[in-house]
């Protein structure tokens, strides 16, 4: 990185520089009421963002719990198998519909949409603030469901155990599953629209960034598969509270039918978990490589390709369901095709590595963490979509790793990974790079340790969601615990970098990384309207452009040397 | 949709938001210029074409909504052909039909107050509001009629299907709601155990055998233990149920396949969240007409009118659908 000293005023520098010292989207206004009706999509973000973390620990903490009962054969922590059920069925439903669902586009995606395409906010920010409230309801109907005699049902909901079972708190929490549901939609609606509309001009659909293409791709499939979960969980309340009978086979009614009508949402619904992942990766792999992104279109319209994959594979959660075998044949062969854009997409980023000059920072490690775990969460996905082997492995531990690969490994390590690249740009401050690689590396090793051994547990036939289990199996049971002891000490570092930022972090150049969208050319934390005026759009992946600076700790875009934005600019560019 | 805002030149307000919620930009932040334009839209044509996509996106939400039902209905109708064709006879086609052209009327006025709001007459806009609003009312009048007959026959879900009608009204309504959340196999009362016992399709020749193809044709439930062609019925299947319906009869009537409940089941959960979706309507018209009435809308600021009325259109849609699947079986 050669050092090229500053134009004293630069095109760049005026919408910074322009704003009164210290004014910006968390200073502008002041008092709780601002933040409770505030219609800026940075502060609801902001708001998602503390929401969902607060469901992650909540989360987490009942997946220790189970994690621990697993320590011994029988009883450990509680006598009540009943218990555990809630457990295992809490942390599901939590980890599911409060944190990884919202955690990407409605959390980072709400702050960082708007200002990566160069709008002053989303389409409809009164939606917006609404769709928040409504996971806050939610959220408060999942855990007044625990008051109200808890769920044992599995997050899945199946009938017609679901529509028979005691526990008092199903209602409540399909009720918040249902509300989550819209909440996710009008997110979803309000992305596209967005993406559609208000679009600077000179961002054309290929000058945006990958993220965006990946955010819109997700909200497409939130806007389409989440009604159909919407109805389904509606029925299911009818069903159970006046007993309408049809998902009950004693009455005539047809329990597989809701199990076709649960996966038809909720296998999209993963890669509603998946794709802004890999956006996010997609971002910081170009960013920390200095290097432009390799197959940008490959990225862009993989991405749209997995959204319509993700409509014609929900059957390969039933094959053991008594669906036909045609059925079967066809959904395992759709399944298997995800794969290609799936894998289109890893080629392309560790392409991107090759001969880039690659910053090993703590998102940096995130992303190569979420490429190695990736890998093996879709490659053992193939293991489960090939007919004779799911038989053998379906409802084992593991399918349990296998999603947990994908779902954890990926989603939220992105998730994390995403946090920390824009955690500068959100608040102003720079974390504890050592302490956050650290907790990065333990995050990892804790992560492989407790759902490697989860791999080998379900090939030698431990069904999932069990109380009791055979003496054998416990060593493996004892490791997987080690492991997720780790993961926790890790994130309990991670908390302390971050959260140490406030304290003794230095305040964050507008661009830390290096990056060349339009979020890293305005202030950190941005000015209340993001921009001032249009931003001028160049080639978001061009980093020919962007210079270290010494003095302000960050990086520079120079603009004028952009042909993009600069059609002056030296033939030289226009020829690389 | 044929309007533009920009072609007419002029400053138009537009509302930014789809369904329910006031644009005016105020809060964290608002601009001094137009009072309709929202501070983060560069133009008013720009919100206009926000709002429609909104809407229209919404629209899509709401027929994937109504879609998981019509998918259970279809499953449902394939695996029990029997039950649709015989149990269709319970609906009244003629109020079914009256509320039908109710709904296409109501689309019709809504249709004009769009154009009544776009060409600023404001009488017109107002009185057409009203007009959509009272077609609203008068069908929800009709579904109350019909709602109440069939709930006062015992025409409906689950297991008070099976209660005789000549209980008193509110002693099945107490049952059902007793029995509903205990273990629904177990619950079931079963005054007549034949109508409600493992599908015997052979034993029971229900079916109008005009609705029913052959095993070898038909869907896969109507395939019978034995191979044979649906016996012919000895009768016509009780001609004009609906119209002469007594009270108590659909359970003596030994043609009634079994698991008919299902028939009512579902036309209660779809017509029922239709019935929701009227109601929401007119929560919407309601709201469109007070602003009309304070004088909001214009040629310049119609976009509120317009967004309800695509939401109306839909709710009128929908139950275009419904009514020749549930009332027009025959």
């Amino acid at each position: 990185m050669t050092t090229i000293p500053l134009p004293s005023s630069g095109p760049v520098r005026d919408t910074i520089e322009a704003r009164p010292e210290g004014d910006n989207y968390l200073t502008h206004t002041r008092g709780l009421f601002s933040w409770i009706f505030t219609l800026d999509h940075k502060r609801i973000g902001v708001m998602y963002m503390w929401s969902v973390l607060g469901a992650f620990l909540l989360g987490g903490i009942f997946a220790l719990l189970v994690r621990t009962e697993l320590l011994t054969p029988g009883p450990t922590i509680t006598e009540d198998a009943n218990t555990y059920n809630q457990w295992f069925t809490l942390h599901g439903a939590i980890m599911v519909f409060l944190v990884i669902i919202p955690s990407i586009p409605a959390a980072l995606g709400n702050i960082i949409l708007p200002v990566m395409l160069g709008a002053k906010d989303v389409a409809f920010p009164r939606l917006n603030l609404f769709s928040y409230y409504l996971w806050v309801t939610g959220a408060i109907l999942c855990i007044a469901s625990l008051a109200m005699g808890g769920f044992d049902t599995g997050w899945t909901f199946y009938t017609p155990y679901s529509t028979t079972t005691t526990a008092g708190g199903v209602i409540p929490v399909l009720t918040a599953a249902f509300v989550l549901g819209f909440s996710s939609i009008f997110t979803g609606l309000n992305f596209v629209v967005t993406v559609h509309k208000l679009r600077p001009p000179g961002m054309t659909w290929f000058r945006m960034p990958l993220f965006l293409w990946a955010l819109y791709a997700t909200a497409i499939i939130q806007v389409l598969a989440t009604p159909v979960l919407g109805i389904t969980l509606l029925l299911l309340i009818v069903e159970r509270t006046v007993n309408i009978g049809i998902f009950n086979p004693a009455m005539g009614g047809d329990p597989v039918l809701y199990q076709h009508f649960f996966w038809f949402y909720s296998h999209p619904a993963v890669y509603i978990m998946i794709l802004p992942a890999m956006g996010i990766i997609s971002e910081i792999i170009a960013v920390n490589s200095h290097r432009s992104i390799f197959g940008y279109r490959f990225i862009a319209f993989s991405s749209i390709a997995i959204a319509m994959f993700s409509f014609i594979v929900w059957g390969h959660h039933m094959f053991t369901s008594g669906q036909s075998a045609l059925l079967n044949t066809l959904f395992s062969a759709i399944s298997f095709s995800v794969a290609i854009p799936s894998a289109v997409k890893v080629f392309n980023w560790i392409a991107t590595l090759y001969k880039g000059s690659v910053s090993l920072t703590t998102p940096m490690w995130y992303a190569l963490a979420f490429l190695f775990l990736f890998t093996i969460g879709g490659l053992t996905g193939l293991h489960l979509a090939t007919l004779s082997t799911d038989v053998h492995l379906h409802d084992t531990y593991f399918v349990v790793a296998h999603f947990h690969y994908v779902m954890m490994g990926s989603a939220l390590i992105a998730m994390i990974g995403g946090l920390h690249h824009w955690w500068p740009k959100i608040f102003g401050r720079m974390y504890d790079e050592r302490l956050g690689t650290i907790a990065c590396w333990i995050i990892f090793i804790g992560f492989n340790v407790t759902f490697f051994t989860q791999f080998i547990l379900g090939a030698k036939g431990m069904p999932r969601r069990y109380y009791d289990y055979q003496p054998e199996f416990q060593v493996y049971h004892v490791i997987s615990t080690i492991g997720s002891y780790t993961m926790a000490f890790g994130f309990v570092l991670t908390a302390v970098s971050l959260f140490g930022s406030f304290f003794t972090g230095r305040k964050a150049p507008a661009n830390p990384w290096g990056g060349r969208s339009l979020e890293w050319q305005c202030a950190s934390p941005p000015p209340f309207d993001n921009f001032a005026k249009a931003p001028r759009v160049g080639d978001c992946y061009d980093f020919s452009v962007v210079h270290w600076d010494e003095k302000t700790g960050g990086y520079w875009v120079d603009e004028s040397a952009d042909p993009e934005v600069n059609p002056g600019a030296g033939g030289a560019k226009a020829a690389h | 949709m044929s309007q533009t805002i920009a072609s007419t030149h002029t400053q138009h307000g537009a509302e930014a938001h789809g369904h329910g919620h006031d644009g005016h930009a105020h809060g964290d932040h608002g601009h001094a210029h137009d009072p309709n334009l929202a501070h983060h839209f560069d133009s008013l044509q720009q919100q206009f074409d926000s709002a429609k996509l909104g809407i229209w996106l919404f629209l899509a939400t709401e027929v994937l909504f109504f879609g998981g039902l019509f998918v259970a209905y279809a499953i449902l109708r394939m695996s029990h052909p029997e039950i649709f064709s015989y149990a269709s006879h319970y609906l009244d086609t003629v109020m079914g039909g009256i509320n039908t052209c109710v709904l296409i009327l109501s689309s019709v006025t809504m249709a004009m107050a769009v154009r009544f709001a776009q060409t600023n007459r404001r009488g017109g806009l107002i009185a057409c509001l009203i007009l959509t609003f009272m077609g609203a009312i008068g069908f929800l009048i009709i579904k109350y009629f019909e709602y109440s007959h069939k709930i006062h026959d015992n025409l409906v879900w689950g297991p008070s299907f099976y209660v005789p009608p000549h209980d008193a009204e509110g002693d099945a309504e107490a049952k059902m709601l007793k029995t509903a959340p205990a273990a629904p196999g177990a619950a079931i009362v079963v005054n007549n155990p034949a109508t409600f016992a493992i599908p015997d399709l052979a034993a029971k020749p229900a079916v109008d055998a005009s609705a029913v193809k052959p095993a070898s044709v038909g869907p896969t439930g109507v395939a019978r233990a034995s191979g044979a062609p649906a016996p012919a019925p000895a009768a016509e299947p009780a001609p004009g149920h609906s119209e002469e319906a007594h009270p108590g009869t659909h359970l003596e009537d030994k043609a009634m396949p079994p698991n008919t409940h299902l028939f009512f089941a579902i036309y209660y959960a779809m017509t029922g969240l239709h019935g929701i979706h009227v109601v929401a309507g007119m929560g919407v018209l309601a709201w469109l007409t007070w602003r009309a009435i304070r004088g909001d809308f214009s040629s310049k600021n119609f976009t509120a009118v317009d967004t309800g009325g695509l939401y109306w259109h839909i709710v009128d849609l929908i139950w275009i659908f419904l009514f020749p699947l549930f009332y027009l079986i025959h």
